[in-house]
């Protein structure tokens, strides 16, 4: 068994050798004149022209695979839903994309980096994760700072000085209309004004990519839709790309331009999402198209 | 009983110096040790690595095993060890060894805990912020665990105490001492008394300043 040593490396040789990130399902989803995802022949030796590309992704926490071989490539300044049930693998997906996981196989790779980011240590991975901000469901801020300094704290990491910090922690919070509570402790914020705070945060390194994992799961219809406009005018502005993990077909109808539909750790659909709301194809999207239409 | 408060000022002033001092140095090398064990077995930091499980086992094993050693002996099994640090083995600075030694383990299983305790969603914000593993430490999770570790450090204090009143078997003397001197074996119950209220009163100290500092921490969240 000389030759199986790592069986994971010779994966990722076939991987370089045939680029696996068009499977044949995308290839049929697609009409390549109307495809958001283009055919590109990219070498993944040099950084991608889409924003965020990831080949052919498995992971495992021990147990059987969550994730079962998954590529996906998001062009600049698209919104891109992933939708699925609970358990489907979508946290997983989506931290290792937004580099707070390791992928077992397979690589991420972020516009303007001639390397796969999940294999990079030290500085160079600090300089991706700048290029990725992250949103979560449950707000994750530092109950320790206010508003404001939690805004300042991605700034404080890289470098900034105090008083360009004050000017673009005003700037941000002004962005995402929290201008007057920029002194509030963030535990003294109401879950819109907290996911706000953490959106602002996110952005504060002028990231590439926004990742956004059930960002408004925890919070009320209201709200829920004050943020989803916040994040398609925060697109328009600043041509943002975003990746919007949800389970709600709400989400994608009013903020997505695109989606893939992931069921046990497999893409089953993907298409823009008027497609796919017109003519789901997957069992799975009907189900949540069913589930919607009875909201 | 003038006679015994005026008894009281020597010593009480000892077994202040013995508590500050000593929770001086465990706040030092309890709170890094403590650190490091929180680093040793979260898979952010130095966590899931085979070298690390490895360290962390040994440095588990000798952490309860200063731990578990009755104080007594622990202070006359470092006598040399004072000598070699302070220049003597005896006296309130002498004391003040053995007290760190066994304050050390102690709190920095208390600090590793409160690290822990943070919510790694917390964590996984300041790693996505792109912060360096040191910053997440330094400017996040001890900030967040501040209440917890005040509270912790308020309880190291007070076994602190505890601890102080047996420094008199190295001639630390301190509040303990003169209960035993006085009280024990002079039949001198009026000194014994002084010195006991006087420990109990230093607790509540401790006990409310500790518990005010952590409240007011939390409440201005
Ligand atoms: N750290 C982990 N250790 C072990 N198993 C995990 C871990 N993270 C996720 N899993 C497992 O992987 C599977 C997918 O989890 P994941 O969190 O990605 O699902 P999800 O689609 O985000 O679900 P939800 O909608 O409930 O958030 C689940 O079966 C889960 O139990
Ligand atoms: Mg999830």
């Amino acid at each position: 068994m000389f030759h199986a040593e790592r069986p994971e490396e010779a994966a990722d040789q076939a991987l370089i050798a045939q680029p696996s990130y068009h499977t044949p399902q995308r290839g049929d989803l697609f009409e390549p004149a109307r495809a958001p995802f283009q055919n590109l022949s990219v070498s993944p030796q040099t950084s991608p022209p889409e924003v965020m590309r990831i080949d052919g992704i498995s992971k495992a926490f021990g147990g059987p695979p969550v994730l079962h071989n998954i590529s996906l490539s998001v062009p600049k300044g698209s919104i891109h839903g992933i939708i699925g049930k609970s358990g489907a693998g979508k946290t997983t997906l989506i931290r290792i994309a937004g580099l707070l996981e390791k992928p077992d196989s397979g690589s991420v790779w972020y516009e303007g980096i001639a390397a796969p980011v999940h294999l990079l240590r030290g500085r160079e991975l600090l300089e991706a994760r700048r290029k990725a901000g992250f949103v979560f469901q449950s707000f994750n801020l530092f109950a320790s700072r206010s508003a404001a300094e939690n805004v300042a704290f991605p700034l404080e990491a890289a470098g900034w000085p105090r008083a360009k910090i004050r000017g673009r922690v005003a700037e941000l919070l002004e962005l995402v209309g929290l201008s007057d509570k920029a002194d509030r402790p963030a535990m003294h914020l109401s879950g819109g004004e907290k996911q706000r705070v953490a959106i602002a945060r996110a952005l504060a390194n002028h990231p590439a990519i926004l990742f956004s994992d059930e960002a408004t799961s925890a919070l009320d219809p209201e709200t829920t839709r004050s943020v989803l406009d916040l994040i398609r005018s925060l697109r328009q502005m600043l041509g943002l790309t975003v990746i919007m993990v949800t389970h709600q077909m709400e989400v994608v109808r009013r903020t997505c331009d695109t989606v893939s539909v992931i069921e046990d750790g497999n893409f089953v659909e993907e298409g823009l999402v008027a497609e796919l709301f017109a003519n789901p194809r997957s069992d799975a999207a009907k189900a949540f198209l069913k589930e919607d239409r009875n909201d | 009983m003038t006679d015994a408060l005026k008894l009281l000022i020597q010593p009480l002033g000892q077994t202040i110096v013995m508590i500050l001092a000593s929770t001086l140095l465990a706040t030092m090398f309890g709170g890094a040790l403590g650190i490091l064990l929180f680093a040793l077995s979260n898979d952010h930091f130095a966590g899931g690595r085979r070298g690390s499980l490895i360290a962390k086992h040994v440095a588990d094993r000798v952490i309860n095993m200063l731990r578990s050693f009755p104080y007594v002996i622990l202070m006359v099994l470092v006598l040399p060890l004072s000598r070699l640090i302070v220049g003597t083995s005896l006296g309130t600075t002498a004391s003040i060894v053995p007290l760190s030694i066994a304050a050390i383990p102690f709190l920095a299983r208390i600090v590793e805990s409160s690290l822990s305790e943070v919510d790694s969603g917390v964590i996984d914000a300041a790693i996505s912020c792109a912060a360096s593993k040191r910053r997440i430490v330094f400017a996040i999770l001890i900030p967040e665990a501040l209440p917890s570790l005040v509270s912790g450090l308020t309880l190291t204090m007070i076994s602190l105490l505890g601890y102080s009143a047996m420094a008199g078997v190295i001639g630390g003397g301190g509040l303990g001492d003169l209960a035993i001197r006085y009280g024990y074996q002079r039949f001198r119950g009026d000194v014994m008394a002084v010195a006991v209220v006087a420990i109990v009163v230093l607790v509540e100290l401790i006990q409310f300043a500790g518990t005010a500092l952590a409240n007011r921490i939390r409440s201005s969240r």
